[in-house]
């Protein structure tokens, strides 16, 4: 069970789309973290639908600087955090998939390679939905996206996606896990843990798309879940370098009914939809599923 | 000429005044429970994406957008979402 | 009070150890590397008691700046060339949020063609970014000026972040006697920053670096000029203040014999020091010769400037950088401002001498003009 706070830490009022799961993943992880939490975001949906000025919809310290320095500029509040002795603050920086993935990816190497005691979660829309839905490092393979897009003589994105978990647990931090708002209960558990170790935690949180990934508002969760149930997002942790699954689907369902209700994916045929089967078999089996 | 001046940086120091900013307005569904099927499980409270189902499952139509996702996502089908 | 000699690196080191900054997140390249290395061994001997931020960019290191400036503590950070050109974006980010820090820039020519040696490309590519730019002519100012820049930036006036540029090579790698100030004059002329407009503190929550559409965004950009207009009086008072403390007399420029210059030498850094030799040996021979030194370069001192070459009849600015088809950067922005008969002068790119001859050349050709824009000692065939 999730225990529920008496306020919410990101408060209502923000320009998340109906049904945005960016806004149920920070509202999770901030209202686990509780209020003596500094947050940090990189330039992206989340930064700019919960701080246009003069609103914001934080109710922890926040800061935003750019689109790929969040991880340094949490380096830089760590630093000031704990040279004042303030070291009980959460530090806990946000990216996109883009801010994370692709541009952000020094800056967030940096930081997990100082050991900066702090948790950076990356919310993974799949996408730049920011400014559009263009791809990113993160576009699984076959999603149509504007600059992936299905044509003529075009699938989609035609690359795998990026092993950022793995990317980051190569950097040997202590702590590492994927996570989905679709299990909030997983999530907030691999939230807390993360707040209580003493070093760089990483999070890659999946985090289903209403308006880029082209289903209906209320499917946000189900999405999330459908994605888990059928392999194409695993839930695991990496603790001091010891690999753990934290949740098992009783039966793998093929990834069509996971594809099948998502427009980015509507165009694919048979013959992709086989090879995206095949990718998540292999690494379901690579890691133990 | 007097000119409008932000705040120093542009910060803001209101925490969570984007309150002021009523996204009830947006929806054209509205999600109604019925308090009699709620069996407590707190996935509509957990799920909401604008905080706006309460620890007593009340929605604050102040900022519900009507996605819908409480709805979808109750087990027990206690809530509705009814055309504005 | 200690005199050593040193390099304006260490100078400017031991300036940063005095101001005593929370957060140095700093990145090593020519010719700022020895900053960087004193920091660091600073720290290590709990000569500093900071964290020294051992990042992975110039781009991290200014990210880390203003998140841990935005977070409230004091912060330090050094750069050159390339690695300012690689902060350009946050340059602005760190100004618009008005966290007010202090940089050091060791001046070095941009690539390309890679060059490692100084001019002033580098700083002036970054005089829009809403930051105070004050150019110093020797080891003793490097420590002065850094000291100053605190004081100033963290003025609640300003709060906008600070540069102070150094020549490379000239500078960072020669030594000179330098009178190190003791921490009791430092602590008495610098207190602790106690941040109000901006902080980051779990017990008066609050959000910085957001986002502002057309309604906002115009007054923001307009608060900055306001603030940079305050800088011109805080700047003179901070260097009031500290004539008083330390005896040393620093102003927005420095004048030399320019009272009844017919001709007015006017530069930045430690060309001044060449220049002013020149202006004696031209004295020497009659010519009725002065030179104008801007420190401040931005805020730009149009006042002290008017009033430095009100008597004389033509300017000569020898500038270190260019700005293609217009000339260099502090000649134009004369020519914008002041209204006298003005010629540039571009010399001394990627680390060409600036020799006493260069110097009697825009002399020469200022007396006798020729054309707006000369580039001195250029190899022809």
């Amino acid at each position: 069970m999730v225990d529920i706070p008496d306020k919410d830490l990101l408060a209502p009022g923000h320009r998340g789309c109906a049904g945005c799961g960016a806004s149920i993943a920070v509202k999770l992880a901030l209202n686990a973290l509780g209020e003596n939490t500094v947050a940090i975001s990189a330039t992206g949906c989340l930064e700019v639908m919960t701080t246009p000025y003069p609103e914001s919809s934080w109710e922890v310290p926040f800061i935003h600087v750019a689109f790929e320095n969040s991880g340094a500029v949490a380096s830089g509040v760590e630093s000031a955090l704990r040279i004042q002795g303030k070291d009980d603050v959460n530090v806990v920086a946000f990216g996109g998939d883009g801010g994370t993935v692709d541009i952000g990816l020094q800056s967030l190497s940096g930081a997990m390679e100082r050991g900066h005691n702090m948790l950076y979660i990356c919310y993974d829309n799949e996408a730049y939905m920011n400014t559009g839905i263009q791809r990113s490092g993160a576009t699984p393979y076959g999603a149509s996206t504007t600059t992936s897009p299905k044509g003529v003589a075009s699938f989609g994105e035609d690359r795998p996606k990026k092993n950022m978990p793995m990317i980051m647990a190569a950097h040997g931090i202590p702590y590492v896990a994927t996570a989905s708002i679709a299990y909030p209960e997983d999530y907030v558990n691999k939230v807390k843990k993360a707040a209580s170790i003493d070093g760089p935690a990483y999070i890659h949180l999946q985090q289903p798309c209403t308006t880029g990934w082209g289903y209906p508002s209320e499917k946000t969760i189900e999405m999330g879940r459908l994605a888990v149930e059928t392999g194409s997002w695993i839930l695991y942790e990496i603790e001091n370098g010891e690999f753990e699954i934290t949740y098992r689907p009783e039966e793998r369902k093929p990834v069509k009914e996971y594809l099948a209700p998502q427009k980015r994916f509507k165009h694919l045929d048979e013959e992709h939809i086989e090879k995206i089967q095949k990718y998540v078999d292999a690494e379901c089996k690579e890691l133990g599923l | 000429m007097v000119v409008m001046m932000v705040t120093i940086g542009c910060v803001i120091k209101n925490p969570g005044n984007s309150r002021n900013n009523k996204t009830g307005s947006w929806r054209t569904f509205k999600p109604v429970l019925d308090k009699e099927k709620c069996i407590d499980c707190d996935n509509c409270i957990l799920f909401c994406p604008d905080a706006s189902v309460n620890k007593q499952h009340d929605i604050d139509y102040d900022y519900c957008k009507g996605c819908g996702i409480c709805a979808n996502e109750c087990p027990s089908d206690a809530i509705e979402m009814v055309k504005e | 009070m200690v005199k050593e000699v040193m390099t304006s690196n260490k100078a400017v080191a031991e300036a940063v150890r005095l101001a005593k900054p929370q957060v140095i997140p700093v990145y090593p390249i020519t010719p700022q590397t020895t900053i960087s290395e004193y920091l660091a061994q600073y720290v290590a001997d709990e000569k500093i008691d900071a964290k020294y931020v051992k990042v992975e960019s110039e781009h991290s290191a200014i990210s880390a700046a203003v998140g841990a400036s935005g977070a409230g503590v004091r912060v330090f950070t050094a750069t050159s060339s390339q690695g300012l050109m690689l902060m350009h974006e946050i340059l602005y980010a760190a100004a618009g949020m008005r966290t007010p820090f202090v940089l050091a820039d060791a001046n070095r020519a941009i690539s390309a063609p890679l060059n490692i040696w100084n001019d002033q490309q580098d700083s002036i590519a970054q005089r829009d970014a809403g930051w105070l730019q004050i150019y110093v002519e020797n080891a003793q100012e490097a420590l002065d000026t850094t000291l100053m820049a605190y004081k100033i930036s963290e003025n609640p006036n300003v709060l906008l972040p600070s540069m102070v540029c150094l020549d490379g090579f000239i500078l960072t790698h020669t030594v000179e006697p330098v009178e190190i100030p003791d921490q009791e004059s430092v602590d008495k002329f610098l207190p602790p920053y106690v941040p109000e407009h901006a902080f980051l503190d779990p017990k008066e929550p609050m959000s910085i670096g957001n986002f502002a559409d057309p309604d906002y965004y115009t007054e923001a950009r307009y608060a900055m000029q306001v603030a940079m207009d305050n800088s011109l009086d805080v700047i003179q008072e901070t260097c009031d203040e500290f004539a008083e403390i330390f005896g040393r007399k620093y102003g927005l420029v420095d004048a030399y014999k320019t009272e009844d210059a017919e001709i007015i030498f006017v530069a930045m850094g430690s060309l001044c020091s060449t220049i002013r030799v020149i202006v004696d040996q031209l004295r020497e021979k009659g010519e009725k010769v002065g030179l104008l030194k801007i420190r401040a370069y931005r805020p730009f001192p149009v006042e002290a400037i008017n009033e430095a070459v009100a008597n004389c009849e033509k300017i000569a600015v020898i500038d270190k950088n260019f700005s293609f088809g217009i000339g260099g950067a502090l000649y134009a922005d004369m020519k914008v401002k002041i209204d006298k008969e003005i010629y540039g002068f571009i010399a001394g790119l990627g680390g060409r001498d600036i020799t006493p001859d260069s110097i009697i050349e825009a002399y020469e050709k200022t007396k006798v003009p020729e054309k707006d824009v000369t580039w001195i000692g250029l190899k022809e065939e």
